[in-house]
């Protein structure tokens, strides 16, 4: 870990862009889900990619990782398709076995780097340890998985990740389980280690006051094509999300941090159109109709 | 060194303590030392058991002056010694590998279901060898292949071709582990089925000949048996061995395994045809013994580890460990007749069973 890294994020330029994505598709039996994106991800950079359910963020983010069939061009610099060692998944909703160690599951994050006898070795061991250590998890090494708690496996799940020792992290929603202290936790854990070991991130995000406080650049995708992206402050527009999003949405500055409410239902707002996505981020509890544009 | 070559994302600390992480690796090798020790008293317990009565002491000592490097005048007459090598030892042998066999085939194959209820009868190697088995001794078909008698061969086929087209059905390794597992079901049903009728079409004394087979037993013409199942043992064993690891990334589900690496369809493939080869190999000269391939795994997970890296290994010294145990009861038990030993380990194997299954619901509660 050097200092040097810690100080400052590099620069988006050409040359230190570590994953690209041109005109990417994803289509399921006739259905375009990702249609056409273009993407940058830079060395050092935290790029949060945000929108509505089924918008198309999780199945970009599974392109990326070779989960999923694609059209296009998905770049790591050179022509090199992006594999299990360069780049790390954290999912959705990861799998806890039972009766599995956080060590044996840490490191499953060496797999891509087994050799051919799919034996670890001395170093496997070593980078695991070093993960459990870093993350402050070393206590932790023979728990069972699926004794933790929500917050404890997120972190074990990011430790995976990271033993993973890929450039590029892509977190999908990683704290869409968690309760805020948990998920403000573990994203600040993500960004420090950005910071300290140089990661590139590309996370899926479903809290936009979140992905405005952690994230240099924003993508909003909406129906599998970006709609918008820039700085935070460029992409958290109130007229721009409410239309995305389906629902009357406001983005205030608190304290210089961007912060994105439901606005008030009582205050005189258009009409929705019934056909929009009536979707949004907030999980408020009412009826509404239901159009699923994906399962 | 492996540092050199390492993505920019460096996160070594060679000063950091390996300690509590060495800890919880838990492959111990107390376990290993133990299920060899296991193995050994139970082999040495098995060749010194049975009808002829072999004085103890003479037997060790013929045993042990077997082993290279060591010279120890055996008090076995030359009558008692060849019991030894040509009657029991041979048996002792077999009972090991294809109770070896049967444990590591089980444990692969709840590992590539994800299934801790599957068993390497699961994809209907049990019901094809079974038929053609019966087709076989029923029939007086004449399949004898090279090494092969014809029953063993018909059963060995029968079991692969009963493989075969359950993943034909399922559409090969890329299936889910669900949709094969229908796909055994459906094949295992097909083939019983088919068996059933053959049986019924047979004379009574070539019906009972054919059900002591479907029982499952250890029946040695000298080395002949072990010989056949020998080099599916080593290479198959050796296969499953080398993937142990890939089942517990498997564990994760086949999303996560893909994204961390591993090719889930192949290595499913290349799992389930070693295991079912193993399988329909160990079935040809012992018949269909029932619940080793279950009850192992468990046992070894039960009071070792859940993780495939140690239930792999162990589940082959305790699944020779036991045959070989429960054989001791087949042999002496109703001497000088003999019980089917597939009888046995079923009497073991169904209280098991239900003691795995109220486990599961104590601890859920």
């Amino acid at each position: 870990m050097s200092a040097a890294l810690a100080a400052s994020i590099p620069p988006t330029t050409p040359e230190s862009l570590v994953l690209s994505c041109r005109e990417v598709r994803v289509g399921f039996r006739q259905r375009e889900v990702v249609r056409g994106v273009n993407l940058e991800l830079g060395a050092g950079e935290w790029l949060g990619v945000i929108g509505p359910n089924g918008a198309g963020k999780s199945t970009l983010l599974r392109s990326i990782v070779g989960l999923t069939d694609y059209s296009g061009t998905i770049d790591l610099g050179g022509g090199h398709r992006p594999s299990a060692a360069d780049v790390a998944l954290v999912p959705q909703s990861p799998v806890m076995p039972t009766g599995m160690t956080v060590a044996e599951y840490v490191l499953l994050g060496r797999t891509a780097h087994l050799g051919w006898l799919a034996r670890e070795s001395k170093f496997d061991r070593q980078v695991v340890s070093s993960v459990l250590h870093r993350l402050d998890l070393a206590d932790f090494a023979d728990r069972f998985v699926s004794t933790l708690s929500g917050g404890e496996a997120q972190q074990v799940v990011v430790a995976r990740a990271l033993a993973q020792q890929c450039p590029v992290l892509l977190l999908d929603e990683p704290t869409s389980a968690l309760d805020v202290g948990h998920q403000v936790s573990v994203l600040e854990l993500v960004d420090d280690l950005r910071r300290a070991e140089g990661l590139s991130v590309l996370a899926a995000m479903h809290d936009l006051s979140a992905a405005a406080r952690f994230a240099d650049r924003l993508i909003l995708i909406d129906h599998g094509q970006i709609v918008a992206q820039g700085g935070p402050a460029d992409v958290l527009r109130p007229d721009l999300l409410s239309t995305v999003y389906g629902t009357p949405l406001t983005v205030q500055s608190i304290d210089g941090e961007l912060v994105v409410l439901p606005a008030s239902r009582r205050r005189a707002q258009p009409p929705r159109s019934p056909a929009r996505n009536p979707r949004d981020t907030t999980g408020a509890l009412r009826p509404r109709p239901r159009h699923d544009s994906r399962s | 060194m492996a540092e050199a070559s390492l993505p920019p994302a460096v996160m070594a600390e060679p000063d950091a303590d390996p300690m509590p992480v060495r800890r919880a690796f838990g492959m111990s090798a107390g376990a290993v030392v133990i299920g060899v020790a296991v193995l050994v008293s139970v082999g040495l317990l098995s060749a010194a058991s049975g009808a002829a009565g072999l004085p103890v002491g003479g037997v060790f000592g013929a045993l042990f002056d077997w082993l290279p490097l060591v010279g120890i005048e055996s008090s076995l007459s030359a009558a008692q010694e060849s019991i030894l090598f040509e009657i029991r030892l041979p048996r002792l042998v077999l009972g090991m590998l294809v109770g070896g066999s049967l444990g590591v085939a089980g444990a692969s194959y709840q590992g590539v279901f994800r299934n801790p209820l599957a068993d390497p009868y699961l994809l209907g190697v049990s019901a094809g060898a079974g038929f053609g088995a019966v087709l076989a001794l029923g029939f007086g078909l004449d399949l004898s292949w090279g090494p092969f008698d014809t029953v063993p061969a018909a059963a060995f086929l029968g079991a692969l071709v009963a493989v075969v087209a359950s993943m034909a059905i399922a559409r090969g390794g890329g299936a889910s582990p669900a949709t094969l597992l229908l796909g055994g079901v459906a094949m295992a049903a097909l083939f019983s089925a088919a068996q059933t009728y053959a049986i019924q079409q047979l004379s009574e004394t070539r019906a009972r000949e054919v059900l002591s087979w479907l029982f499952g037993q250890l029946n040695t013409t000298g080395w002949k048996q072990v010989a056949l199942l020998l080099p599916y043992a080593a290479v198959c064993g050796a296969v499953l061995f080398v993937h142990r690891r890939h089942l517990d990334v498997l564990r994760v589900g086949d999303d996560e395994a893909r994204s961390l690496g591993l090719n889930p369809a192949r290595s499913r493939l290349v799992v389930i045809g070693a295991a079912s080869l193993l399988t329909a190999a160990a079935v040809s000269v012992s018949g269909l013994i029932a619940f080793v391939g279950l009850v192992v795994p468990h046992v070894v997970r039960l009071l070792v580890s859940h993780s495939y890296r140690v239930i792999v290994p162990l589940s082959a010294l305790a699944g020779g460990a036991f045959l070989a145990f429960v054989d001791i009861g087949a042999r002496t038990l109703l001497a000088p007749s003999e019980l089917p030993v597939g009888v046995i380990t079923a009497f073991v194997g169904a209280p098991f069973f239900a003691l795995v299954l109220w486990r599961d619901r104590w601890s859920a509660t």
